[in-house]
């Protein structure tokens, strides 16, 4: 591992830089589209996003370059409270003229976002967000929901592991709402591919480290897979027990919500074999890598992007695309500006050609993963041999589910 | 196969195992607490932090200079001794003739800054950490596949259990130091250097939570936050034992370790309160705890 020490720094110091380049245009008198990236700056769940989601989409609006307009970036750290967010997306959208907020890491905080940009009539896009009510029960005319959500992970995950013969499942399963949606997706979709669910240890969620005897009481019950229902730190200790135990020898582990930074906190000697589902890799293809090689100066440790990180690349270089498209005073309009980027197909570097649903969920295809072995890797961050893509539309939770904006 | 309360017999007593294995976290992280307040009065909520930094000395040590974990084993407790020999000289020292709730709160606001620092230097996600080649591998117990490391883990905590008591009830240096507690005057007025000697037990009892930080460095997650997931559960161990009980800590440990693996495969769900719910047990019925002294 090289040392990631004065990167990180380079990262804020040009980003100070850069907002005060902004800043300094936005006195001018060209006009100006205000980008929030609310997210998790300092906790559980920043390498996922955080100051990478930052870089991703400084590098959108580099990239998107210059028109008859000016672009300042606001960046903000939530806490994963969705209070905090709350405040912050009012006060970015009442005082500071915000046009567009994006990152939302964190479901309860993105949802609470999502309803003040409904209220303001403003654009949130949210790239880093697990729960599928943003395009469900509480989608909105305001909201997209890009890069992936539970159902996409859980389904992808479980579908092409059934399919390759893992039939046998047992799942270990953080106890709140996030495990049991993740653990309830994958045995449904399990058992409807003709695969069976053994038994299932829901374990009590914060507050566990030792996750050995679950991993011992799924290998004791005959199954050939252990489903993973957990994210972060969580991940990383069962994976890091399960390969203690030699589990990974015998038994197929597949993560239903791992991300690739997990995968480097462990290393590949632990997670070799791991099946894991993402809709972005870096080294996926021609136009992945291109995009990588430009944002990775500027991330931290110089690391390639998560799916997440893409997503508000790709979320933000779409929003930007539209509103050239649009004018800017008609794009101040939120919702007519969502329902543009609805109408109009998308189309970059990190998820190719692709377009937006009535519920403003992306339709990009789901990869499933193999993590290659430290023989196979042929450098740093060389992680993942891909086994099989889950077309757009059935990677996405079925259109409906109780939005409003889809007419039955 | 054999089975008891429909649990297979090799099922269990596999858990069993795993509680015992457990238990010497619990044990080894909640010695060092027992000193640290059954001498010095000083709760020490800094305790997971140093956990931790034990932990990332570990990975410093492998990943800045080469050098690889069992020589982390004995240089990573004596840098975040070192450091801990700082803190006390310089901040914790202040504190000894105050009530106990500021110590609680310096060491709380301590343990924030150094998880934050480290968060902001090294992210959330952790870093990796192998098993040492040495320890690799697992032995068939017949009822299971013990891995090595964790024998070795059990082995080793019970090692510096026994030492750490040893010392303190069985030497003299244990003798003087528990004198110094009770009337540290009187043991001055003798020519011990008391203040000298409470920095080095405070420093004592954070090199043996940076010792169970290394031990705890290959299966675990390395991360900032590491520290804080078994603070909890550590501080009811401590409170269940009786507070400042050595000999209470470590066999409390080891018993509670032992009831949440049980209470693993009978009722998952419960496994994170079983802990607590004995706290309260315990509470009601020996407020002192287990093995203390009643005031």
């Amino acid at each position: 591992m090289s040392n990631m020490k004065p990167s990180r720094r380079q990262v804020l110091g040009g980003a100070l830089l850069a907002t005060g380049l902004a800043g300094r245009a936005a006195r001018g008198a060209r006009p100006v589209v205000r980008i929030g990236v609310l997210g998790d700056q300092s906790g559980p769940y920043r390498e996922i996003a955080g100051p990478g989601a930052v870089a991703c989409v400084r590098q959108a609006v580099a990239e998107f370059g210059s028109r008859d307009f000016d672009i300042e970036i606001l960046v903000a750290d939530h806490q994963n409270k969705p209070d905090v967010g709350v405040g912050i997306a009012r006060q970015w959208f009442d005082r500071d003229g915000v046009d567009m907020v994006t990152d939302l890491t964190n479901s309860a905080v993105a949802l609470a976002v999502a309803q003040v940009a409904h209220a303001k009539n403003k654009v949130a896009v949210a790239a880093a967000t697990g729960t599928t009510e943003i395009t469900g029960r509480q989608c909105s005319a305001n909201a997209l929901h890009w890069s992936y959500d539970v159902y996409m992970l859980a389904r992808s995950t479980a579908l092409q592991v059934v399919k390759s013969g893992g039939r046998n499942w047992y799942f270990v399963a953080a106890d709140y709402v996030f495990g049991r949606q993740l653990q309830g997706e994958s045995a449904a979709t399990v058992a409807a591919n003709g695969g069976k669910v053994l038994g299932t240890s829901f374990y009590p969620f914060p507050g566990t480290t030792e996750f050995s005897s679950f991993l011992l009481a799924a290998q004791s019950s005959g199954a050939d897979v252990i489903g993973l229902a957990n994210a972060g730190a969580d991940l990383v200790n069962s994976l890091k027990q399960a390969h203690e135990f030699g589990l990974s020898r015998r038994m197929h582990l597949a993560s239903l919500s791992g991300f690739i930074c997990d995968v480097n906190a462990v290393g590949l000697e632990v997670a070799q074999g791991l099946n894991l589902t993402a809709s972005f890799y870096w080294d996926l293809n021609e136009r992945t890598r291109a995009m990588t090689t430009r944002v990775r100066p500027t991330m931290p440790n110089h690391a390639p992007p998560t799916m997440a990180q893409a997503g508000t690349y790709s979320g933000t270089l779409h929003y930007l695309k539209t509103v050239a498209a649009m004018g800017l005073p008609a794009a101040r309009d939120g919702a007519a500006t969502v329902e543009r980027m609805k109408a109009t197909p998308c189309d970059d570097d990190a998820f190719g050609s692709f377009r937006l649903r009535a519920d403003g969920r992306v339709l990009v295809p789901a990869y499933l993963f193999r993590v290659k072995s430290p023989a196979e890797s042929q450098g740093p961050w060389d992680y993942y041999t891909k086994l099989a893509t889950t077309p757009a539309d059935e990677a996405a939770p079925p259109l409906g589910r109780g939005c409003v904006l889809v007419k039955e | 196969m054999f089975t008891i309360f429909g649990i297979p017999g090799p099922l269990l007593f596999g858990q069993l195992l795993l509680g015992l294995i457990n238990g010497a976290f619990y044990a080894m992280l909640s010695l060092g607490l027992a000193v640290i307040f059954g001498l010095l009065n000083i709760i020490n909520f800094a305790h997971g932090a140093l956990f931790m930094m034990g932990a990332f000395v570990a990975w410093m040590l492998l990943n800045y200079a080469g050098i690889g974990y069992w020589w982390a084993l004995l240089l990573a407790p004596l840098i975040v001794g070192a450091f801990g020999l700082v803190l006390e000289r310089t901040l914790i020292s202040r504190l000894y003739k105050l009530d106990h709730l500021y110590g609680l709160l310096l060491t709380f606001g301590l343990a924030l800054v150094i998880e934050g620092l480290f968060r902001n230097e090294y992210g959330s996600s952790g870093m990796p950490y192998q098993i040492p080649s040495a320890l690799q591998g697992a032995t068939n117990l017949g009822f299971m596949f013990l891995p090595n490391y964790r024998g070795w883990v059990v082995v080793a905590a019970l090692v510096v259990c026994l030492a750490t008591w040893l010392l303190i009830e069985k030497t003299k240096l244990g003798a003087m130091l528990r004198a110094a507690t009770e009337n540290a005057p009187l043991v001055q007025a003798f020519g011990v250097n008391v203040p000298r000697m409470v920095t080095l037990t405070y420093a004592g009892g954070v090199a043996l939570a940076a010792l169970a930080g290394v031990l705890a460095a290959p299966i675990y997650s390395v991360n900032p936050n590491m520290g804080s997931s078994f603070i909890n559960t550590v501080f009811a161990v401590v409170v269940i034992g009786g507070m400042g009980s050595i000999i209470g800590s470590v066999l409390t440990g080891f018993g509670l370790g032992v009831i949440e693996g049980l209470t693993k495969v009978f009722y998952p769900e419960a496994s994170a309160t079983v802990v607590f719910v004995v706290m309260a047990i315990v509470l009601l019925t020996r407020p002192a705890g287990l093995f203390g002294k009643a005031a």
